[in-house]
């Protein structure tokens, strides 16, 4: 384990270089299909930072992003898959959605943080269900959430056609009260910059305090590296695995309730567009480090909202999903990025070890 | 040695010695090992034992398949006894280690600690009542390889005071401790932050036993303490043992190594198929006997055996 390079510098590296292998890739792509990958990236950095209506839509893509890997990062860490942050985000949507409706005549100071607790109290309840059939019957995470986000997505359709409907057209439930509304922190033309930006920074910065300053923390990791000696060592696999969920849900909870809060102000059917799995890809690239998160959500972020300025340039925004493919698969057999970097970095060269 | 001709002895990548075989004895190979004196068989000390600390009754102990693994066992550990158990692997030994420190639910019986029926306390309980616990399978249930020493120094009081304050780690103290610890135990290289996954099997034995031993134990569990160690860190590891003994602690010791359990015991009980085959002294037992009980004969047939051996009547087997 001597190598030149520390174990923090390889964990920057790693993604840092997976991203530029990536973009390399896929732009011999570009190529194939006829067009300049100069030039379309170029549009696509333009399209995803070029100005602040830009930005703002870059941002605003990012905010529930950065909760959703949070999510699933923070579970990978305690060695939970959770696959639900996709259901868990609907649940926190309605529950903030519900709560956030009723809530007409209060002050923004009280209505705020409650539709938001409500978010998060929602996903942490859905995800508690996952973590209760592990801790007691030893179903696995995976299964039992995949199978909670379909219970998710259903009860969305409902509400939105049943209970909930209004209007005309795509079902959709009503706004929610002016007062539970995030105001939002700029508005350049049609696109605005939500504030939920803020509550997903801060989020990260507690999950990362949690996680390397508490007991809890310290529980948490102990039972995702080795459940075995943490027995042995007095903590409780089944406490911690319920733990384990009901934050990883709530994280997940809590971006459904930026979303209705700050963007939407309402649900509607196909509510989360599969950011729930984007999350699963966030904490992959991120290395399951909320600071490393934060970053890797701007950058999914950043590359979805270039694509579409790509696609006016006649490249098809499927590249992006190439590209995406490309850094998870390096991140994932960080092995491969790994030798690239120590061979590239010392100067004899073919020293892998 | 009874294969080789010739021994070539390395230490810290060098080689130390070359002997013939014919030539040489164990000790020798130990000193060039070792690069010092190494006592293979530790001198403990004459010492009366005090209160009964630890009392099993009737013990009924399931392994994972659910079968009985436990049958029906009972004992008595004093402060300051080391109570050895032999046995052939398998017979009970590892669900017996899982049932007293609270790893393993107990079926039927009674586990007594000072007096307290702990029979259904947790890992947790009984940690707090000051019960150690050095499992036979380090790699696996003594550490988390990832944590760095600092934090597999305290793992099991990670939560308590000083280590812990209002769900807090405080740092400080932590690495405080692994300092003193390190220094103390001899921990090489000294160094508080290295994932003790990439020490050494021995000076991860160290950690583990440091920690074991710096949470101030009344009763301490402790299973195939050498596995896998080199002669210096088997030394080391039962001069601890006997520390621990010449402190009052009851101890616990479950080994496959004869000779280990022979030098550290007051008392040793023989496992076969769950059930204690008898009890005996490690002065008063030979090793005939004791490899007699591990194949599951009982003490009285085995004394009754060479009763009639003696008397000229011929051995029935």
């Amino acid at each position: 384990m001597k190598n030149k390079l520390s174990k923090n510098a390889m964990n920057i590296l790693v993604p840092v270089t997976s991203v530029i292998i990536a973009l390399f890739i896929a732009g011999i792509v570009i190529l194939l299909i006829g067009k300049n990958p100069l030039s379309a990236y170029w549009v696509m950095l333009k399209g995803a930072f070029g100005n602040k209506a830009a930005l703002a839509a870059n941002i605003s893509k990012m905010m529930s992003l950065v909760l959703t890997g949070l999510a699933v990062g923070f579970g990978f860490r305690a060695g939970i898959f959770n696959i639900g942050a996709e259901g868990q985000l609907m649940m926190g949507a309605i529950f903030s959605t519900i709560v956030g409706l009723n809530l007409g005549g209060v002050s923004p100071v009280f209505a705020i943080p409650i539709t938001m607790l409500a978010g998060i109290l929602g996903g942490a309840f859905w995800a508690s269900i996952a973590g209760y059939l592990k801790a007691t019957t030893g179903a696995h995470e995976v299964i039992t959430t995949i199978m909670l986000n379909w219970i998710a997505v259903y009860l969305t359709n409902y509400f939105v056609a049943g209970p909930l409907a209004v209007g005309q057209g795509v079902p959709k439930s009503p706004e929610i009260a002016q007062s539970a509304q995030l105001p939002p922190l700029m508005t350049v033309q049609a696109t605005t910059l939500p504030s939920g930006i803020i509550v997903s920074i801060i989020a990260a910065i507690l999950v990362y305090i949690l996680l390397e300053k508490t007991t809890t923390g310290y529980e948490l990791k102990a039972v995702g590296f080795n459940p075995y000696a943490a027995e042995a060592g007095a903590i409780s696999l089944s406490k911690n695995i319920v733990l384990t969920m009901a934050i990883s849900g709530a994280l997940a909870g809590l971006a459904g309730s930026m979303e209705v809060m700050a963007i939407h102000h309402r649900i509607f059917g196909d509510f989360s567009g599969g950011k729930g799995f984007d999350g699963i890809s966030i904490a992959l690239i991120g290395q399951n480090n909320p600071i490393g998160i934060i970053f890797a959500a701007f950058l999914i972020s950043s590359l979805r909202t270039g694509s579409n300025a790509m696609q006016f340039a006649k490249v098809p925004d499927d590249i992006v999903t190439i590209i995406q493919g490309i850094i998870i698969f390096l991140v994932a057999a960080d092995r491969i990025v790994r030798t690239f970097i120590l061979k590239f970095s010392s100067p004899k060269g073919g020293e892998s070890k | 040695m009874e294969i080789s001709d010739n021994i070539t002895v390395m230490r810290l990548g060098k080689v130390t010695g070359n002997v013939a075989a014919k030539n040489t004895n164990a000790r020798e190979l130990a000193n060039m090992m070792v690069g010092r004196e190494v006592v293979l068989r530790v001198e403990k000390s004459a010492k009366k034992p005090g209160k009964v600390a630890v009392e099993v009754d009737n013990l009924w102990v399931k392994d994972n398949r659910n079968l009985d693994a436990v049958r029906g066992i009972s004992f008595k550990i004093r402060k300051g006894e080391v109570l050895g158990v032999a046995g052939v692997a398998g017979n009970g030994q590892t669900e017996l280690v899982e049932a007293l420190t609270g790893l393993r639910k107990i079926e039927k019986g009674k586990y007594i600690y000072n007096g307290e029926d702990v029979t259904k306390k947790t890992v947790r309980e009984l940690r707090e009542r000051n019960i150690g616990h050095i499992p036979e399978d380090r790699y696996k249930y003594a550490m988390v390889k990832e944590y760095p020493n600092y934090y597999n120094l305290i793992l099991g009081k990670h939560y308590k005071e000083p280590f812990a304050k209002n769900g807090f780690l405080n740092h400080k103290v932590i690495n405080k401790n692994a300092e003193i610890l390190i220094k103390r135990f001899d921990v090489r290289p000294p160094d508080g932050t290295i994932p003790t996954g990439n020490l050494s099997g021995g000076n991860q034995q160290k950690v583990v036993i440091a920690r074991e031993v710096s949470f101030n134990p009344e009763f301490i569990v402790i299973a195939q303490p050498t596995r896998g160690l080199d002669v210096g860190a088997i030394e080391y590891v039962h001069k601890e043992i006997l520390n621990l003994r010449e402190k009052d602690v009851a101890v616990l010791l479950v080994s496959m190594e004869l000779e280990e359990v022979l030098s550290l015991s007051d008392r040793i009980i023989v496992m076969y198929e769950g059930e204690i085959m008898g009890e005996v002294k490690p002065d008063e037992v030979t090793i005939e006997e004791l490899g007699l009980m591990m194949a599951g004969h009982r003490i009285e047939d085995i004394k009754l055996e060479e009763k009639l051996a003696h008397g000229g009547d011929p051995i029935e087997k």
